[in-house]
């Protein structure tokens, strides 16, 4: 036996013992299963396929196609806050166990905005109009929506996303897209080519209070039985529809300056409508609609009473992920689902960390 | 020959090295999936606290049933690195679940776990705190695999070229 004492260390420890070739040889294998996990956690994560589609690489693509706009969301940059309530009627709990449609009132935050990358554009009637809601719901549960006020959406996947983000890219010496760009996205997606035309073919409403805002993703609603129910959820509004100006008025904010008018005379309010699937109603594909004759239920009505202008700790500050979800609801199979909350993600945490500019919407004093 | 560790430490460190490393690939593979990221969210957070919880109790195990000591032959030196990489492997098990914790937090993201059942939040909601937080999660979890690398090379160097008992002693 070596000696074993501390003041003289055992020989199995010295240098001169690792050196031999037998024990280089066993370092060597070590080092190999060392080097191994290493580069299975660098392809894990990505750093060894660059051709792949990640959250990254999209949200860069956003700041390539928009310019840089440092504070500002990467998508639906232009917007305001919003604060109201939802009051349940209960007709959603024969679908869902989520708290959200037990009867019952829930403070509601959320955000109106244009989609698009550029914080400071100027309103116009056809703007896609988004409206994303937080509500904040019994025991700490949290429910987030974003939704548009278009019918379906124009890709059905991320990669389509992308591909459609690319099309739309300004051509440096024109200063606008391609157009044999955007011909030959869809050409290579006819299911984009219809979604358009159904888009198309649907009236804007002539502002942000009376137009209906659509979840366009399928999501699942789980009963007390472990049922599962495919739905589409909307915002219907109370206003009543009027149809997008020929004429619209000058102010680059005219929008958001109606709405802002709109809700300091009286709470605005929409019907959370649930749009039940039956089988075989595409779950998968946000650019199909399903047919008319759905069964709709009337879960409850959200008032928004208050506008205020986006500012630390408020709207401007959360991340709308359409999977921040209540026991109760599910996320389908529908491929943007999980896209949207990685990408929406990684635009937050940019954010997060950048210098703040005011945004362009301001809410007058008093209001 | 060293006595082993009692068999709840042996049971807890096992359990903990699965979870650790693959948490630590979770990681890795949601912030670079569109595809999957919702799912490997929904597993990534629950697992990390479980490693919190893991690691308290292991933390309390380790005062109640001390580990083993050292070969005595071992020089000072090695002794110091075992002692001090065990005790960042420590460090970084708290450290990784409370910084992500901490950071969906500052995010205002609810702490969901299973079901209705979430943790209450340890900041404020503060977006400033959160591009602190988020950061500092990724390079812990960098720091993590270093030192969980680094461990697992001593211990096949143990096991192998010293051909001594500290390998065994959480192994037999």
């Amino acid at each position: 036996m070596p000696n074993t004492s501390p003041s003289s260390p055992d020989a199995r420890y010295s240098l001169a013992a690792l050196l031999e070739p037998a024990s280089l040889a066993k370092l060597g294998a070590i080092g190999a299963i060392v080097l191994a996990l290493i580069v299975l956690f660098l392809w894990t994560g990505g750093w060894l396929t660059s051709g792949r589609l990640t959250q990254t690489r999209l949200i860069d693509t956003f700041e390539d196609v928009n310019g840089p706009h440092p504070g500002f969301r990467r998508n639906h940059a232009k917007g305001v806050c919003l604060a109201g309530t939802f009051e349940s009627n209960g007709d959603g709990t024969q679908f869902s166990t989520a708290s959200a449609f037990k009867p019952g009132r829930v403070p509601v935050s959320g955000r109106f905005a244009l989609a698009g990358g550029m914080p400071m554009r100027p309103d116009k009637p056809t703007a896609v109009r988004s409206m994303a809601l937080s509500f904040a719901l019994a025991d700490g549960e949290t429910w987030r929506t974003a939704m548009n006020d278009i019918p379906v959406f124009p890709v059905r996947d991320p990669q389509a996303f992308y591909g459609q983000l690319l099309s739309s890219r300004r051509d440096p010496r024109t200063g606008k897209p391609d157009p044999i760009a955007k011909k030959a996205f869809l050409a290579a997606h006819p299911e984009t080519a219809r979604a358009m035309a159904t888009i198309r073919a649907h009236p804007f409403s002539s502002g942000f209070a009376n137009a209906t805002y659509n979840a366009l993703n399928a999501f699942l609603l789980v009963d007390a039985a472990g049922r599962t129910t495919p739905v589409r959820w909307s915002m219907r509004p109370v206003d009543a529809f009027a149809p997008e100006p020929s004429n619209p008025p000058a102010d680059k904010n005219y929008l958001f300056d109606e709405l802002i008018a709109r809700i300091a005379k009286a709470p605005a309010q929409w019907h959370l409508i649930l749009t039940i699937g039956q089988p075989g109603d595409p779950t998968n594909d946000a650019t199909l609609p399903w047919p008319t004759d759905r069964q709709q239920v009337n879960a409850g009505t959200l008032s928004v009473d208050r506008i205020v202008a986006e500012a630390e700790s408020n709207c401007r500050d959360i991340s709308f992920d359409p999977l921040t979800l209540p026991a109760g609801i599910e996320p389908s199979d529908d491929p943007l689902l999980s896209a949207r909350s990685a990408a929406y993600s990684v635009s937050f945490s940019r954010r997060a960390g950048e210098p703040k500019t005011p945004s362009a919407v301001q809410v007058p004093q008093g209001r | 020959m060293i006595p082993h560790f009692p068999v709840l430490s042996r049971v807890l460190h096992w359990l903990m090295a699965v979870l650790i490393l693959a948490m630590l690939f979770v990681g890795v593979a949601m912030v670079s999936s569109l595809s999957d990221y919702h799912r490997l969210v929904a597993i990534h957070k629950p697992i990390g606290i479980l490693i919190l919880v893991l690691a308290a109790i292991r933390l309390v195990n380790r005062l109640v049933n001390p580990p083993p000591p050292l070969p005595t032959g071992m020089p000072v030196s090695l002794r110091v690195v075992a002692a001090a990489s065990h005790w960042l492997l420590y460090g970084l098990m708290f450290a990784q679940p409370i910084v992500g914790w901490a950071m969906l937090s500052a995010a205002g993201y609810p702490v969901a776990l299973i079901g209705t059942f979430h943790l209450p939040p340890i900041l404020p909601h503060d977006a400033a705190l959160y591009a602190l937080m988020r950061p500092l999660h990724t390079v812990l979890a960098f720091a993590l695999f270093a030192t969980f690398l680094l461990h697992l090379a001593a211990a096949l160097t143990h096991a192998f070229v010293f051909r001594d008992d500290v390998f065994r002693s959480m192994t037999h």
